[in-house]
């Protein structure tokens, strides 16, 4: 007992051991969710500046562009026209000059939008808030510990990937602007300055990424160990919730991939400064820029099952909970998350179809491609099952769980096509792979994130987020989300190529002006509405609707905690777990839930 | 949605077509059938009050019933795909004795096309090197050899369902055969630099006499 009072009574921290340099895996957890949603405004504002030269090729943006008179006949109409006045008059040129022109986006710098765009929202927020916040927060409170088993590097893991930001954001200010090679940074042209322009925009792309990879190598030995070994009483590996198991898989994942993005970007560094071949072939010999691309993706595949596996995760912990039954066929959850990671190592070639690699290779990986279907099928039809015959209630967090299964759907659906490699021939490096790819990491980890941080809110921070701004930010997402990327399918299916600044360019593509202007508009109304959710976060931090300890009736130990959760998570002994998570609407028991950590003889009093 | 793929005019563009529309019914049978579901299921069990959930922890027949059915129409569909994929891209499975061979050659921000001339060989003086415009006649298999000089591009021609990116220093054996004349736009499909947005090229299809009439003010002897 007074080892229990000394850990939940700690002596009090400075304020900045407490929310600064924390150890405490809490504060950790939030630190990540807030750097994350920074990040996500910085990646989100990238992609609305390159949708707009998509809609209107060649024309000023919004707000900071030249108005028409000014281009016209130099008349100062706006604030905007005196500023690039004040630009144009100054003798060097300033940084807006060199990338947009009046406003107007040059193509390089376009290059560099979206490249940063994709880097930004891959590595800088959905893994940081999936893993990285969720991850840390949730771990040690559902396994019922009291900290991670390393809180030094923890909160290492945490400030590695501060460092990584700040680097990755002094590149957009260099000469030679940012990494423009696209987020998959294809050698030779990643590998060779003199084909982009790009000197230390892409050096520092690298060692960027070179170093958020050690902050997710660190997040994930803590994960594996603490997981491992830190369990509480009676909480058997088969008694976890699904999210740690997605979490468990995932710091496995990114504790074997990220070493090879690691490898490959150390050779791009060597490529670019010490004038060595990796990946450039010469008349004499020397690389591959092949070996670029199966290095990338023999991470890059398991990355992208890092980015989903927490979102189905956190699905199946929300969807059981506002259904009020038992997750559908636990053990089969686990294991299609196993086989999805285990497949994730044998499908990387599915991004080389017509790469020049050798056909046969093709073939083969078109099957093993076509077997991931397999398991995301099973876990869609538990997810259902789960549905069936249940209560369902409707609140915030499950109408993003049930966005997130139907999103899936279509990704998983859409993937399908991609994995044909003779389909693929036409819809490869298409709009159609970017419809892809946002249907399961906007449509997927996204919904699956926004569900999860008002469903942990409660726990979090003490309080409830806004019910109203939720359902409101719920629904313009959601619209404005399909509306954005649905289309982006047919603009696939008519050869729009990825990547080009300017469609109307090309002849063929002369019909697809309106749609390309529709998805813009969209494109604007979905990053406008999530201004709501962040107004609602930080908002209901200090003014929202003060919470109970377990407002949804919830089994998981983190409930058992109480809120605003102390250091050291549990008052008193750790709980002990006496079954699974989600024992809902048991018959013959009074309560529809019997928290993990209830007795048996307790049963027919139910929860608290 | 499909009406939305360009006109096709190449022979194997049919094998291409004849899948996407294949996978685009299931995928949508499949999409209908658990979006109809999913509905229903969220109307029919929504919370009404005094209703309790059924305790259902699963059910092994439906896992293996799920698990099977899936396999079965993966598979049916690998199995399907692959003599087409080779047909297309296996170059020991391409038609013999091409009526045009080219080499097609990416550069930052062009494509350049060398023909070998009437000799067959590349590298001679009768060879002829043209910026951005290929001419091959119609019903006729063309061999391209697709390299590049710089960066990887890749080789785009929306009509014929064909792509294919062409790598610094090595050579990538691509066929065709176009089934109507016209001119197609060849896009350079990889991101390859500042210029790759407009990066373009032009495909001429000729009818053979036109062709032949294009040989012969290229080579008059």
């Amino acid at each position: 007992m007074h080892d229990n009072e000394h850990a939940s009574h700690h002596h009090e921290e400075s304020f900045i051991r407490k929310y600064i340099f924390s150890l405490d895996h809490k504060t950790i957890g939030k630190q990540f969710l807030i750097y994350g949603l920074i990040m996500f405004f910085v990646g989100g504002g990238l992609a609305l500046m390159f949708r707009w030269q998509l809609a209107y090729p060649e024309r000023p943006v919004p707000i900071i562009g030249a108005s028409p008179q000014y281009l016209e006949d130099g008349e100062v109409v706006t604030g905007a026209d005196k500023m690039w006045e004040r630009i144009y008059e100054s003798e060097e040129e300033e940084w807006l000059e060199a990338n947009m022109p009046n406003g107007v986006i040059e193509p390089a710098f376009y290059n560099m939008l979206f490249t940063m765009h994709a880097t930004i929202m891959v590595f800088f927020v959905v893994v940081p808030i999936l893993v990285g916040a969720f991850g840390n927060f949730l771990i040690p409170l559902m396994i019922g510990t009291r900290d991670m088993a390393f809180p030094i590097l923890n909160m290492l893991s945490f400030w590695l990937a501060v460092l990584a930001a700040i680097i990755m954001a002094i590149g957009f200010f260099v000469p030679g602007g940012h990494a423009a090679a696209g987020w998959t940074g294809y050698a030779p042209l990643s590998s060779d300055p003199q084909w982009t322009g790009v000197e230390w925009g892409q050096n520092l792309w690298a060692i960027s990424l070179l170093i958020q990879g050690f902050s997710s190598l660190v997040g994930s030995i803590n994960y594996i160990t603490t997981i491992i070994n830190m369990r509480a009483p009676g909480m058997t590996l088969f008694r976890m919730p699904l999210v740690i198991w997605s979490l468990f898989i995932v710091a496995i994942l990114l504790l074997l991939a990220f070493p090879v993005l690691s490898s490959a970007l150390a050779l791009l560094i060597f490529d670019r400064l010490a004038g060595t071949t990796f990946f450039t072939a010469t008349a004499e010999g020397g690389g591959d820029p092949l070996l670029w691309q199966h290095l990338f993706w023999f991470f890059g595949h398991p990355e992208v099952y890092i980015l989903i596996l927490p979102g189905m995760g956190i699905a199946s912990e929300l969807v059981p909970v506002f259904s009020r039954k038992p997750i559908f066929g636990y053990r089969s959850m686990v294991y299609a998350m196993i086989a999805i990671a285990f497949l994730g190592w044998i499908v990387w070639g599915h991004h080389m179809f017509q790469s020049g690699m050798q056909p046969v290779l093709g073939s083969a990986f078109m099957t093993t491609t076509m077997l991931i279907a397999v398991p995301s099928a099973i876990k869609t039809f538990n997810w259902l099952g789960t549905m069936f015959k249940g209560s369902i209630r409707f609140t915030s967090p499950m109408l993003h769980a049930i966005a997130f299964v139907s999103m899936f759907v279509i990704g998983g659906l859409s993937g399908i096509y991609m994995a044909n490699t003779p389909v693929d021939i036409f819809i490869h490096d298409t709009y159609y792979i970017v419809a892809h790819i946002h249907y399961v990491v906007f449509g997927g980890s996204l919904f699956a994130i926004f569900g999860g941080i008002i469903f942990w809110f409660p726990k979090m921070y003490g309080r409830y987020m806004n019910d109203v701004l939720n359902k409101i930010h719920f629904w313009l997402t959601f619209v404005a989300f399909n509306c954005t990327f649905f289309p982006m399918h047919i603009l696939g299916v008519g050869g729009h190529m990825r990547r080009i600044s300017n469609p109307m360019q090309y002849e063929f593509l002369q019909g697809f002006e309106g749609m390309n202007i529709f998805i813009t508009m969209s494109a604007f109304t979905l990053g406008a509405a999530q201004l709501i959710l962040v107004f609602n976060f930080f908002w209901s931090m200090s003014r929202g609707k003060v919470a109970e300890k377990n407002p949804w009736h919830v089994n998981t130990l983190e409930w058992e905690a109480p809120t605003p959760v102390p250091h050291g998570n549990f008052v008193g002994q750790v709980p002990t777990v006496y079954r699974g998570p989600y024992e809902y609407s048991v018959p013959g028991e009074e309560s529809d839930w019997i928290p993990q950590a209830q007795p048996e003889h307790a049963h027919a009093t139910g929860g608290d | 949605m499909l009406q939305w793929l360009p006109e096709n005019v190449s022979t194997f563009g049919q094998s291409v077509d004849t899948l996407f529309y294949i996978i685009y019914y299931i995928t949508l049978v499949v999409f209908i059938l658990v979006m109809g579901t999913l509905i229903t299921f969220l109307i029919k069990y929504r919370h009404r009050e005094g209703q309790k959930a059924s305790y259902i922890e699963g059910s092994t027949t439906l896992e293996i019933v799920w698990t099977a059915a899936t396999t079965v129409i993966v598979f049916g569909l690998a199995m399907l795909s692959y003599p087409h994929w080779n047909k297309i891209k296996s170059p020991n499975e391409f038609p013999e004795n091409p009526e045009v061979l080219v080499q097609v050659s990416g550069k930052q921000f062009n494509w350049d096309m060398t023909y070998p001339g009437p000799d067959n060989e590349f590298g001679t003086a009768d060879d002829l090197e043209l910026e951005n415009q290929l001419h091959v006649p119609v019903n006729a298999v063309v061999h391209i050899r697709l390299t590049s000089v710089d960066v990887i591009h890749s080789f785009f021609v929306p009509q014929l369902r064909l792509k294919q990116d062409a790598l610094p220093n090595r050579f990538i054996n691509v066929w065709f055969e176009a089934t109507k004349a016209g001119r197609y736009e060849i896009p350079c499909a990889e991101l390859c630099g500042f210029g790759h947005s407009g990066m373009l090229g032009y495909l001429n299809v000729h009818s053979q006499a036109d062709y032949d009439a294009w040989v012969k003010e290229r080579w008059p002897q």
